[in-house]
């Protein structure tokens, strides 16, 4: 550590910016990876299964007690669906645009992980602020890139030249775009209380003041479902809509392809659980503990990491859990919902809140 | 470093040039969707100028309004139109005419305000007022608040001509 200290500041900043971002890509990876077995899992406990237990690398034998119940858990499934994502045949159909068609799922990824940038993860680690890019315009930042992140879903139903991908695309768009209005609007009287855009703000105002979900239990809700339609999930998940679109826009996508469709969604899941935890439920503070106030002690540091990530990981569950239990709505019903119910329902949460802090 | 900003000014302003370029005479491709995305392009390459200039509220709000929501309804309508029957459609000498006004006089106010500028004297104050979003605020609803109602008014006009428009059997 004391050879840093002879780094010019500028470079300091660099190394640990590029530090950090590593770090955070390897943590939303991992987790992706998790998440898909955590959702495979839980899909299986609610239908009364077992789900996935016989991947078994050849170490396992080696590992005793523990091994042959890692394996019941599933755990080593995650490298052997990388593995056979990686190995299977990427098959382009010949009637695609082609250039959109290999577009298409890149554009999906980037925003998804691109959102994570400015989210307190935790409070220092050392003399570090934990967080990628401490904007003052955070949430605007975020909201600008969700909004980029409808066009993979577009040009990829675009680009299959094909009618039920093509349907599932236009379905996207219009959805995404009527979710984000009423998640936009939903978040307004946060800012009306804590008079700040930062994120790392909105977190100190929580562990002054209590959290958000307690203060603003509408603007939770309405941030809730809008999630689940912003990230495409049961029970708006009418995009893909298989039972009546064969598998919407990525229909035609195999191989690595579809692997980024499939990453995209769950690193939005990931994104979007660790703006509800920063906005609404405290970010990295614990109330009552030692824990809700920054420290310079490593330990400390580390523990508050682990609180957000513990946190995050209750959404998490919560997104998987709420896609094997209801059913899909109607697409008359979505847009009903949105339109006529959220927005109204956001915008008189808006006005009593600027009365409230008016008076 | 003033020269790394530099480089990123020409950057951003080269991108914005190229893509507004390619966004109305490609060479390669006549596709409108292919339009519209490098529109997007084009946008974003503008917020990335917003961005240098301090005013990072609008650069985002640039990227949510306009790449985000905006080009996504163009590439909506795009998709959905008979691609056919708008190459068949002549252009109007009238419509020619009224674009054609319509540039001029934007390019007029532009070189005007660009003429007016002074080099090298960014009052500090408009760095303040353009960078946080508290500032800028005061200022449209204290300074700018009549031009701003009027503009909202016309998004208004707009919005109530577009549902007319849509309802064929009006009556």
């Amino acid at each position: 550590m004391e050879s840093l200290q002879y780094l010019s500041p500028t470079t300091q900043f660099v190394l640990f910016s590029a530090l950090k971002i590593l770090v955070v890509f390897g943590v939303v990876m991992t987790g992706v990876a998790y998440a898909v077995l955590v959702e495979r899992k839980v899909s299986a406990w609610i239908q009364d299964r077992v789900g996935p237990n016989r991947t078994s690398p050849f170490f396992v034998d080696y590992i005793p007690v523990i091994g042959p119940f890692l394996v019941r858990l599933g755990i080593f499934q995650p490298m052997a669906d990388g593995l056979k994502f990686m190995l299977k045949e990427d098959f382009t159909p010949n009637y695609v645009r082609k250039v959109y068609f290999w577009l298409a799922p890149a554009i999906t990824v980037i925003p998804a992980l691109m959102t994570v940038a400015v989210i307190p993860f935790g409070s220092t680690l050392g003399s570090e602020k934990m967080v990628i890019a401490d904007l003052n315009v955070g949430i605007l930042y975020t909201f600008g890139i969700v909004s980029l992140g409808v066009y993979g879903i577009v040009l990829a139903g675009y680009a299959s030249n094909s009618k039920y991908p093509f349907l599932g695309g236009i379905r996207s768009s219009a959805q995404m775009i009527s979710y984000e209005i009423a998640m936009g609007l939903s978040v307004v009287p946060i800012f009306l209380l804590t008079e700040s855009l930062n994120l790392g703000d909105i977190v100190k105002y929580q562990a002054d003041h209590g959290w958000m979900i307690l203060k603003q239990p509408v603007a939770f809700v309405i941030f809730l479902i809008a999630a689940f339609a912003e990230t495409n999930r049961l029970p708006f998940d009418l995009p893909e809509s298989e039972t009546e679109l064969v598998g919407g826009y990525h229909t035609e996508y195999s191989s690595m392809k579809f692997a980024l469709f499939f990453l995209g969604e769950y690193a939005n899941m990931i994104a979007s659980s660790a703006m509800m935890v920063t906005l609404f439920c405290g970010g990295w503070t614990l109330p009552g503990t030692l824990l809700s106030t920054p420290s310079s002690s490593i330990l400390v540091g580390l523990l508050h990491i682990g609180v957000f990530l513990a946190k995050m990981a209750v959404f998490m569950i919560v997104f998987i859990w709420v896609r094997w239990m209801l059913p899909r709505f109607r697409y008359d019903q979505l847009m009903d919902i949105g339109w006529r119910r959220f927005i109204p329902v956001a915008l008189a949460n808006i006005l009593l809140t600027a009365v409230v802090v008016a008076l | 470093m003033p020269q790394f900003t530099d480089l990123l000014f020409f950057a951003f302003a080269g991108m914005a040039l190229l893509f507004g370029f390619l966004t109305v005479a490609n060479p390669v491709s006549r596709n409108p969707v292919t339009s519209a995305m490098f529109l997007v392009l084009t946008i974003i390459s503008l917020a990335g100028l917003y961005l240098l200039l301090h005013a990072f509220f609008l650069a985002a709000v640039q990227v949510l309004v306009y790449a985000g929501a905006v080009m996504v309804l163009f590439l909506f309508v795009i998709m959905l139109l008979d691609i056919k029957e708008e190459e068949r459609r002549r252009l109007k000498t009238f419509t020619v005419g009224v674009g054609s006004v319509a540039v001029a006089a934007l390019l007029g106010i532009l070189t005007v305000s660009a003429l007016s500028a002074k080099p090298g004297s960014p009052a500090g104050q408009t760095r303040l007022a353009v960078g946080d979003t508290a500032e800028l605020g005061k200022v449209l609803f204290n300074h700018w608040l009549l031009p701003f109602e009027i503009l909202s008014v016309l998004l208004l006009v707009a919005m109530v001509g577009v549902i007319l428009l849509s309802k064929k059997d009006l009556k």
